[in-house]
């Protein structure tokens, strides 16, 4: 389980660096969005990969095997927080697209 | 607060308030005087929190204060270009004291284990044997230096002068320039005593004492020359506390008071003289004595005890300083040359008083003076010199009765029970001490006469000295960086285009990720090897190709990579389901949706970009492609290995027990995350929700400007094709198509509508106990109303249906709030939550916490947020047709 996690956790990460690298302001918003997934599954991480565990509590089930909910919390967050900057993000990118004229992370498209 | 602390807060407070009066009289009704006296009192704030603050951090807030509030005042007439660069220079040089004095403060803090002003004094000891002494003791130095305007920082001090002459009084002889003296008496009893403190804080002392007075003699500027005669002092105070012996301490502290006297009556005499005359230049002023005889008599008298004659508040504190002088205390170079000095500076100091009287009052009358007819000035602009002049005398003859019992309160604060015998009285027999006065009084005179006939005409400044300015080194400095580095700097590295900048942020975390492992190198260790389930390495490797689809595709065909990328969040989104997180899937799923509509809705206003076009790939297009492709790889390299390493660590015996123990107990829930997110964390989330709001509104607040791209205002081609099968056939009128699109999907979406509402209302009622919550309901409705405008249009939705999203915002984030202060009211802090379980008649027994509340604010703000981004988004394509109709309107004009 955890070589196939970390494998796409790369993976996602590889393919988000490279497309936040790109000169056109969709494919930085792609890559954010990309890299978000691949921290959030990072983090969900951290608190051990654990399959079928109950993640809530149950009369007579011991604390110790259930799921860490602390990371869950906070990539729950997390994800939330990631729509509210994607949207301003998106918002940003097609004013700057409106006043420029251009969809270039620069606002031209001709680096000085 | 100790008696030190006590008399200096009376010196404060007391010449704060003779000042005040002066002020009164002295600023012009042109001046704005509101904003004159709020920064005089608020500088009078802060200098008296210096002295009574208990918290040396608390101390250095307020000495940071008081270099902003002299900054202000300095530049009090900002119109005018000399009190801007003094202000300007004043405010660099303290303010960089101000931060040397912070670290000095950390270290010492950090030596002791307490910031508590009584626990530093008392650890003593310790902090003159900790390694870290010598940066402790050089970096409070630095702020104390500075501030007291000690060589090689004095140069501020004079350039301060520009500021109105109350202000100098003030701050610039009796109070702010003695916060540096005032720390070194503070943090003697734990700093003194060793070679360095002797070195560092006699040499700045004895250089101070000396070059001030021999530049106080050639000014020609009456507040120049009272500027380095206070410079003078303080480098006296300061050589006093070098010393290190408790006698000296002593004389230091007495002279602190007597100092302040004097020299705040001299400067508001000054000041009237300015006043009455128009001019503060020596080379004009003279024989003023038959114009002002009651202020001439009182600056005498107040100048005299600044030379140190007998029967005046000077003498007592100087003959104490000579009597130290001559001891010895630790046997150098630096001792042994000290009386010398002292009594040479002294000498320095009569010729410089004697001047100041002679030449501004003596002589023949005035001619051509800004103001022709001066005279005296008010009854209570002379008033605070007189009470001031008559302290001098008081101290002066009677000072064991006087000043007495306040300077014995002082000083026991200070040297606790190491304070020594000493004797108040102005004769103490024909000693070593007597006779250097007598010397100085004589050579003082000498002096003075032997230089006047070059004095009456000369420039500014000493002779040779005036040439080598510290205010042009400073500024050449100032320029250098500020101006000069700055801009190298900026042009070799900085760099508009975002490109680079993220490469290098990018470069730059793999750099910091890979720097501990190299340092401590990567400890390879029995990896349990778990297995891999097929299920999940299949749909991981369909995601993984997405994503390299995503990558692939998002340049040219932006919808593919949309979905190639929706595609992969599903598989995150399967992921958590898989890995016992249903709380997060479900977040996910529904984050997925809205995310992906949103961009949908964006994709509209975005260039049309067709693949093999010519563009010529150069070069260096292709090398800048090779570097970010090896970026990409080693980055994902790197963070998989991480990510591996992480996980196959035993998970440490963390926090998350503690939210598993008392979830239940404390939060009565069972969801733990949701209890996490309501209860324990309650504040966290709710800043989250303002952050989401926030979003919301700037989205809104951009969208109501923003103009698309010209080549964006045409009809999309595939409406323009609708359109025109609309129009080619008679049976149909225009937009039948657009209208009938997606028919049966829309009418199931429609009578979908009261299903998600219920549907969101029971993720939002299980979500204390069971998966769900007020973020995935809020994101539920959030789509329900989604649905509405994608099946039937924004105008069909619109006709129907009145969403107000502010109003949700504005009541999530109300009844979020309300439910943390409606804790006070039952004496909890912010936030606490209270549960009960309520019986309700068919649904059953029900978790009633407050938490629920809470968590239906969340709910709402969430809504709110969303249904306002997407809504704002959806009515560009409404807006543009009367952009539409506004830009053909102008054509036709044209």
């Amino acid at each position: 389980m955890e070589l196939v996690l970390s494998t796409a956790i790369g993976v996602m990460t590889g393919c988000g660096v490279w497309l936040i690298l790109r000169p056109r302001t969709y494919q930085v918003i792609v890559g954010l969005s990309l890299l978000s997934y691949a921290v959030n599954l990072f983090i969900f991480g951290v608190g051990g990969v654990k399959t079928n565990v109950p993640p809530i509590l149950v009369d007579g089930v011991p604390t110790s095997v259930l799921a860490d909910p602390v990371p869950q919390a906070l990539v729950l967050t997390a994800i939330v927080i990631g729509f509210a900057t994607t949207a301003l993000f998106l918002v940003v990118l097609l004013a700057s697209r409106g006043l420029t004229g251009t969809d270039h992370v620069d606002g031209r498209n001709e680096p000085k | 607060m100790d008696g030190f602390a006590w008399l200096f807060s009376m010196l404060i407070a007391g010449i704060g308030f003779l000042v005040v009066v002066y002020a009164r009289y002295y600023m012009s009704e042109d001046d704005p005087v509101p904003r004159f006296f709020s920064f005089l009192l608020a500088f009078m704030g802060a200098m008296l929190g210096i002295v009574i603050s208990g918290n040396v951090i608390l101390l250095s807030v307020f000495w940071e204060l008081t270099s902003i509030f002299s900054f202000l005042l300095i530049s009090y007439w900002h119109n005018n270009a000399a009190a801007r660069d003094g202000a300007r220079m004043a405010l660099t040089i303290t303010g960089i004291g101000g931060f040397c004095l912070l670290i000095g403060l950390l270290l010492i803090g950090n030596i002791v284990g307490s910031y508590d002003l009584d626990k530093i004094l008392a650890a003593g000891d310790v902090i003159r044997g900790h390694s870290l002494y010598v940066p402790a003791l050089v970096f409070i130095l630095l702020g104390a230096l500075t501030k007291s305007a000690q060589f090689p920082f004095h140069f501020w001090l004079p350039n301060a002068m520009a500021a109105p002459t109350p202000v100098s009084a003030f701050l610039h002889s009796a109070t702010m320039v003695k916060a540096g003296v005032f720390l070194l008496v503070r943090f003697w009893p734990a700093l003194s005593g060793t070679y360095e403190w002797f070195y560092l804080v006699g040499l700045a002392g004895i250089v101070t004492l000396v070059l001030g007075a021999y530049f106080a003699m050639f000014q020609q500027d009456l507040k120049g020359l009272l500027a380095y005669s206070t410079i003078s002092h303080l480098g006296l105070i300061t050589t006093l506390l070098s010393l290190g012996s408790p006698l000296a301490t002593v004389a230091a502290i007495f002279h602190m008071v007597n100092h302040a006297t004097f020299k705040a009556s001299l400067f508001m005499a000054a000041g009237i003289i300015d006043h009455e005359t128009g001019t503060r230049d020596m080379r004009r002023l003279s024989g003023l004595f038959r114009y002002l005889p009651i202020t001439g008599t009182l600056a005498m008298v107040a100048s005299a005890a600044m030379a140190g004659v007998p029967l005046l508040n000077g003498f007592l504190s100087k003959e104490m300083f000579f009597a130290e002088a001559v001891e010895t205390h630790a046997d150098s170079i630096l001792d042994r040359i000290l009386p010398y000095v002292a009594t040479l500076a002294s000498a320095f100091s009569v010729a410089y008083s004697l001047r100041f009287i002679h030449t501004v009052f003596f002589g023949p009358p005035p001619v051509d003076l800004p103001k022709p007819k001066p005279h005296e000035p008010p009854r209570w602009m002379r008033f605070p010199i007189d009470l001031l002049v008559v302290a001098c005398l008081i101290v002066g003859i009677i000072p064991a009765i006087s000043i007495g019992p306040f300077l014995q309160t002082a000083v026991i604060s200070v040297l606790g029970p190491d304070t020594p015998e000493y004797s108040l009285s102005i004769w103490h027999g024909v000693n070593l001490p007597l006779i250097m006065s007598a010397v100085a009084l004589v050579g003082g005179a000498l002096i003075y006469f032997a230089l006047r006939k070059y004095l009456a005409t000369c420039e500014d400044g000493p002779p040779i000295l005036r040439n080598l300015k510290g205010q042009r080194i400073f500024e050449r400095i100032l320029v250098e960086v500020s101006w000069r580095w700055a801009r190298t700097l900026e042009r070799r590295f900085g760099t508009r285009n975002l490109q680079p900048q993220l490469r290098w942020v990018v470069a730059t975390g793999f750099l910091a990720g890979l720097l501990p492992l190299y340092l401590s190198g990567f400890e390879t260790r029995d990896i349990a090897f778990s297995g891999i389930d097929p299920a999940f390495a299949a749909i991981w490797l369909l995601g993984i190709c997405l994503a390299f689809g995503t990558a692939y595709l998002a340049k040219y065909h932006r919808l593919a990579a949309l979905v190639m990328l929706g595609g992969v969040g599903l598989i995150v989104c399967v992921t958590f389901v898989w890995l016992s997180a249903p709380d997060l899937a479900i977040t996910q799923l529904l984050v997925e949706i809205v995310t992906t509509v949103l961009i949908l809705l964006g994709l509209r206003w975005l260039p049309k970009r067709t693949e093999g076009l010519a563009e010529s790939i150069t070069l260096r297009a292709r090398f800048r492609r090779f570097r970010d492709l090896a970026l990409a790889v080693v980055c994902g390299i790197g963070m998989s290995f991480i990510a591996y390493a992480v996980m196959t660590m035993p998970v440490p015996d963390a926090i998350a027990n503690y939210f598993l123990a008392n979830a239940y107990s404390e939060g009565g829930g069972r969801n733990v995350v949701n209890v996490i997110l309501v209860d324990f964390r309650g504040f966290d989330t709710l800043g989250e929700i303002a952050v989401l709001g926030v979003v919301a509104l700037t989205v809104f607040a951009l969208l109501r400007r923003f103009r698309p791209a010209d080549d964006s205002m045409d009809l999309p081609e595939q409406q323009r094709i609708q359109n025109r099968f609309d129009e080619d056939r008679p049976e149909r009128s225009a937009g039948d198509t657009v209208r009938d699109y997606l028919l049966v999907p829309s009418v199931i979406m429609t009578w979908l509508f009261p299903v998600i509402i219920t549907f969101a209302v029971y993720i939002f009622m299980r979500g204390h106990d069971l998966p769900g919550g007020g973020f995935s309901a809020g994101l539920t409705l959030s789509i329900a109303f989604l649905l509405q405008y994608l099946a039937g249009g924004t105008r069909w939705a619109e006709d129907r249906i009145r969403i107000l999203p502010l109003r949700w915002m504005g009541a999530g984030i109300l009844t979020a709030s309300a439910t943390g202060i409606g804790a006070w009211f039952f004496g909890y802090p912010f936030l606490t939550s209270h549960f009960q379980y309520v019986e309700l008649p068919l649904i059953g027994k029900m978790p009633a916490a407050t938490a629920l509340l809470f968590d239906l604010g969340v709910f709402s703000l969430v809504v709110g947020s969303t249904v306002l981004i997407l809504v704002a988004l959806a009515h560009q394509s409404i807006r543009i047709n009367r952009l539409r109709a506004i830009d053909a309107a102008r054509a036709e004009e044209g």
